[in-house]
């Protein structure tokens, strides 16, 4: 079909449905309205299409798939885009979490709702370009394009202190994107390509490893994000709508996550191992330290976001641990992370949308009016915490499992968060849902309505399903991952072990 | 069968969970209780064929996780182990069901509380089926997210939402150990299914495999003893054990039933469970097991000083559990498995007994639990008294009871064994043998004899309209229980009554070898079992005269003369307070964890993130960068000679760069 495969149309039908929306004119009431709608609709498709992708994808298979290839900017660098196990799950993420992202705008945005279902779309293209991009230049386009809208989304729908939040959002992420930059361009210099196949396939001298593995360090840490360059994230979120909240979160913290995977392992193997020892290390002061910091927070939306960073703490610890149960328990976490935070915000943007206040204080026993709200923000608090049978558990386990083999007192620190976790999240649902319902204000607040029930079923039934049943998505991170420590760690396939107390 | 006896709760707790707002409390009731009831007799047919016929079998559902070497399933493990575990959950379970039908009939949202208790009983039975470490972590975690749910199921009483997440935490410092050992095991033996790890454990540990094994720098044994104690520290977290006790008697705050099923008789003994389960990698780590006799025995003392001065009649028996948990580590530590678990077994009647007795008092003084407004009670709830005077012989081991049978059994092993801390853990078990008594006829005579002492408070309201309206005084005057709730009263004391004679020969006996098969492990050189019948007479008696003597005092103290216990109070009030106040572990850890963390917490959000990291970081360098653009504007003054001023220092400095750059 004309050379464009699936791929090229998850990219190209968001930006259709965009399109689309720029051209809507009328009155104000039909424009909002019709883009909602369009909105809906475009998300719903890119789902379903990515749904076939998933079908016609092998997962027995470590090799990149769906590839296609179109002439670009050179012969060296050319548009080309193909998935693996690695990626598409993350796709699948971002397309699934969409529509619940227009869904949850509904209602609460009511200015510029047009350029703001637009952001949305361009967005969410860019997002599945980071993930199916195999060309270094052209993922590197999308990794930074992608700030753009979500700077706008912060800027423009945000809260009273949007500005400070989005310019430091940007601040500290150019920082880390201009030493990529730099990086990219080296590895051009040195392969000869921007083919991400074959400089997976290149064998990097040591000394440039160290190099170019520090300068994406730079630049995914900020993502993930890792201690300390994290204070951006609480910021973000706190001013950020409740959908950009669930991007942010869901999507947009993971690129760092997939930059690791996809570059700095397989890529420069040397340094990896050489490095792992300081991953580790900031990977448990973020666990512990945000988990102490999340305990005192007052604004809820502040809390989760420091609950995310230490979550996050688990992925680098895992992927670094560099064992078949870290990285695919590090994978299979932040899938896990984009449903429960995601929900999370989602559950505090439906108390948020009824008494426009994030503060602790203002709640409380909110479970007296609010049974089935309770029944949600309880599963996800479950969730968040990490219980067996819902997919949090899943991840932190393997991510602990994989380290505990890495570095017995990585794991041992890292394992005091289940304690800090249950601390700070179950405290949270105390002071919200639990004890009389006192304050004046509550006495009318009204339960989950129809399109709040359709918003946390899915991702409630899924955060369970994968919990139980976590194979479906553990089966595709396997194949890349047995692949990936074959190749580029024969080392420690031969029995010896990392970072070396053992 | 056995995927009935499992799904049969999660199926009542789906129902009564989901749809127990449209169908109403009723019909949420009978499902649950029903379901659980059936549960309850298959688990007894399961009983009998695998512990008395060949039935030991794993029934395996599907896989969990699958990620390298690492394979977890989920599975039925069902061996003698499993099936005494299920007959216990699950008769308890469905008495306690039974009797909440009366006891919480007044409750709105009772279908909430029977889906809670059914979640429960799902968790547990997932815990005691499990063939492999993951599952069971799952059982555990999940009784421990039931158990948070039902403490603080009057989620509008403050003390019952913190006694709840109190729980919760305790638990999880628990299962940080617990996790920490799962992983040391998978590292060690490359699995986490019992059936892989057991049969390697002893060329492990006696060097044949592990030889040049060397962990944190740890030989093979010294690896296996870290493993068994982080599982342990887990089974101190669920158990209530010493350091870890905190969270028992605040759990009291749930509803009674609860305190009865999941407090008293199932989940605080998922401890010693685990303990026994892994009882073939314990028995490689003898020092693993000095420790596990070590806390027990504490345990068991210091739970039982404490027993002795509370007024709270539920917290008595949340004390006396903790004992009794100790008594059965006691018993695990000393290599005497199927003793502990013989306990576990008549414990989880005579306990239960009292606590749905305790509760049957409760609902009779509407909702009053301090015993020192009891009193009398023997007279006016007859029935429950005689209950409560049966869970006490049990409880105290009056021949032939239960209790009898099962508690001499420990006291004697720890007289019998060689092992380390046997000789400290006989005479804390004696000790506290005589506490036990003590404590247990206390409660029983302030809340059953003597005077009334509930007459003043409820006098005042029933008497108001000159008391001779029958209608009007049913209210107020405390009244038997229903036959709902009497009946599970009943069958639990027809249970502590012959549980011990009629179980003693198959689980501590001659019938030990055909009863338990694989499922407990001992060395062929643990002799426990056999030693514990060749103790002088002495020590078989001294169970029997602690008992005398501790029913002798709490009968002078408080039938004879009631002014001694103020007095002694009052003549000792260093160590009445601090029995009173539980040691004060609260305050300590208080101070210890909870404040430092807040403390720290605060810190590291103000001082890390804020001044430290955001000052140096972006709001530094903007801030900078705002003083710099004030200075320049301020240089714009406006006037030529400024600027032309500048511009020759400009040119003078750019001239001398030069004029020193070009000279070297």
């Amino acid at each position: 079909m004309f050379g464009f495969g699936i791929l090229s149309g998850l990219l190209i039908l968001p930006l259709i449905g965009a399109a689309f929306i720029l051209t809507l004119r009328g009155d104000e009431a039909a424009i909002r309205n019709n883009a909602r709608w369009a909105a809906l609709a475009t998300t719903i498709v890119t789902f379903l299409l990515s749904l076939v992708a998933w079908a016609r994808f092998d997962t027995g298979s470590a090799d990149f798939q769906l590839v296609e290839s179109h002439a670009w900017l050179m012969e060296t660098t050319r548009f080309t885009l193909g998935v693996d196990g690695f990626s598409l799950p993350f796709v699948l993420l971002t397309t699934f979490l969409m529509p619940f992202c227009i869904l949850a705008s509904w209602e609460t945005i009511k200015t510029r709702i047009k350029e703001y279902m637009v952001a949305f779309l361009v967005l969410e293209a860019l997002m599945i370009g980071v993930f199916v991009a195999l060309d270094l230049v052209l993922f590197y386009i999308f990794f930074e394009a992608g700030l753009i809208p979500m700077f706008l989304i912060i800027g423009i729908w945000g809260g009273k202190r949007r500005i400070y939040a989005s310019f430091k959002f940007f601040l500290y992420t150019l920082l880390g994107s201009v030493l990529m930059l730099i990086a990219v361009v080296a590895m051009y210099w040195q392969a000869g390509t921007s083919d991400i196949p074959t400089l997976l396939a290149h064998d990097f001298p040591v000394s440039l490893q160290t190099w170019l593995w520090l300068a994406f360090f730079a630049s995914f840490a900020v993502k993930m994000p890792m201690w300390p360059v994290h204070t951006w994230l609480p910021d973000a979120h706190v001013e950020a709508p409740t959908a950009g909240s669930v991007i942010l979160a869901g999507i947009l913290l993971k690129m760092g996550g997939y930059g690791f995977i996809r570059f700095s392992i397989p890529m420069f193997p040397d340094a990896s191992m050489y490095f792992a020892p300081m991953v580790f290390a900031l990977s448990v002061i973020a666990i512990v330290y945000t988990s102490l910091v999340a305990l005192m927070q007052e604004d809820m939306k502040k809390l989760i976001a420091y609950s995310s960073v230490a979550h996050m703490g688990f992925v680098t610890m895992g992927l670094f641990s560099l064992t078949p149960q870290g990285i695919e328990g590090a994978m299979f976490q932040m899938i896990s992370h984009g449903l429960i935070s995601g929900a999370l915000f989602l559950c505090v943007g439906v108390i948020y949308d009824r008494m426009h206040t994030r503060e602790i204080k203002a709640y409380g026993g909110l479970i007296n009016r609010m049974p089935l709200y309770g029944v949600a923000f309880l599963l996800f608090t479950m969730a968040n915490v990490g219980l067996p049978g819902t997919s949090g558990f899943v991840g932190e386990f393997l991510t602990l499992i994989g380290a505990f083999q890495a570095n017995f007192w990585v794991a041992f620190v890292a394992t005091t968060g289940v304690i800090l976790s249950a601390c700070y999240a179950l405290w949270l649902y105390w002071r919200v849902m639990n004890g009389p319902l006192v304050k004046p204000e509550l006495q009318a607040i009204q339960d989950l309505d129809r399109r709040e029930v359709l918003l946390l079923a899915p991702l409630g039934i899924l955060v369970i399903y994968y919990g139980v049943q976590p194979q479906v998505i553990l089966d595709a991170f396997a194949a890349p991952t047995q692949a990936l420590l074959a190749n580029a760690y024969p080392v420690l396939q031969a029995g010896a072990s990392l970072a070396g107390i053992q | 069968m056995y995927h009935a006896i499992v799904f049969l709760p999660l199926l009542g707790f789906l129902i009564a969970g989901i749809f127990g707002r449209m169908i109403g409390p009723r019909p949420s009731e009978i499902v649950t209780t029903s379901f659980v009831a059936i549960a309850a007799l298959l688990s007894w047919i399961a009983l009998f064929s695998v512990g008395f016929g060949d039935g030991a079998t794993t029934v395996r559902i599907g896989n969990w996780m699958v990620s390298g070497e690492l394979a977890v399933d989920w599975a039925l493990r069902i061996d003698a182990l499993t099936v005494v575990m299920l007959v216990v959950v699950n008769t308890v379970s469905a008495l306690v069901h039974l009797y909440s039908i009366g006891y919480m009939h007044e409750d709105p949202s009772r279908s909430r509380f029977f889906a809670y208790l059914s979640l429960f009983t799902f968790a547990m039975l997932m815990l005691v089926t499990s063939d492999n470490l993951v599952q069971m972590f799952f059982g555990w975690e999940g009784v421990g997210l039931a158990s948070y749910l039902l403490i603080g199921f009057w989620y509008q009483k403050e003390s019952a939402n913190a006694a709840a997440m109190k729980a919760f935490v305790v638990n999880r410092v628990g299962d940080f150990g617990f996790a920490l050992g799962i992983f040391l095991v998978f590292y060690i033996f490359g699995s986490t299914s019992f059936d892989v790890i057991f049969p390697q454990v002893e060329a492990f540990a006696t060097g044949e495999a592990g030889a040049d094994f060397v962990f944190l720098g740890l030989d093979a044994q010294g690896t296996l003893t870290l493993a068994c104690l982080l599982l342990f520290m887990g089974a101190m977290g669920k158990s209530a054990q010493f350091l870890l006790h905190t969270w028992l008697p605040d759990a009291m705050e749930g509803p009674t039933p609860v305190s009865a099923l999941i407090h008293a008789a199932t989940m605080v003994t998922a401890g010693v469970f685990l303990v026994a389960r892994m009882s073939p990698l314990f028995e490689f780590a003898p020092t693993a097991l000095v420790v596990v006799t070590g806390i027990g025995a504490l345990t068991a003392f210091f739970a039982a000083t404490v027993g002795l001065v509370q007024n709270d009649i539920k917290r008595v028996i949340a004390y006396s559990t903790c004992s009794q948990l100790g008594y059965m580590f006691v018993a695990l530590g000393l290599g005497a498995y199927s003793v502990g678990i013989f306990h576990l077994f008549t414990h989880a009647f005579f306990k239960a007994l009292l606590f749905l007795g305790a509760g049957s008092v409760i609902h009779a003084m509407h909702h009053e639990q301090d015993m020192r407004n009891m009193g009398g009670l023997g007279k006016v709830i007859p029935l429950t008294a005689l209950m409560m005077v049966i869970g006490t012989i049990a409880l105290t081991g009056f021949p032939f009871t239960a209790g009898y049978y099962s508690k001499d059994a420990i006291i004697e092993a720890a007289y019998a064994s060689s092992a380390g801390m046997s000789d400290v853990a006989f005479v804390a078990v004696v000790i506290a043998a005589l506490f036990t008594s003590f404590y247990s006829w206390r409660l029983f005579f302030m809340t059953f004899a003597g005077k009334a002492r509930w007459g003043e408070g409820h006098g005042h309201d029933a008497h108001a309209g000159h008391g001779d309206d029958h209608a009007h005084h049913h209210d107020h005057k405390p009244h038997e229980s229903p036959p709902v709730m009497m009946i599970p009263l009943i069958l639990l004391a027809i249970g502590s009554l012959v549980a011990g004679f009629l179980f003693k020969g198959v689980f501590i006996g001659d019938g030990y070898e055909a009863f338990w098969g694989d499922a407990l492990y001992t060395r062929p050189d643990n002799t426990i079992l056999v030693d514990l019948h060749y103790v002088p007479a002495w020590v078989v008696w001294s169970p029997f005269v602690m008992m005398a003597i501790g029913f002798g005092l709490a009968y002078w103290m408080y039938v004879r003369d009631t002014s001694v216990p103020a007095r002694i109070a009052q003549e000792q009030p260093l160590v009445y307070r601090f029995l009173l106040n539980k040691w004060y572990f609260d305050e300590l850890y208080d101070i210890i964890f909870v404040r430092p963390a807040k403390r720290l917490g605060h810190f590291l959000w103000r001082t890390g993130d804020g001044k430290v990291i955001d000052g140096m970081g972006p709001d530094g360098i903007s801030a900078r960068v705002l003083d710099t653009t004030s200075w320049v504007v301020r240089l714009q003054t406006g006037y030529i000679y400024h600027y032309a001023f500048a511009m020759l220092v400009g040119a003078a400095a750019l001239v001398t760069w030069y004029l020193i750059a070009g000279v070297r």
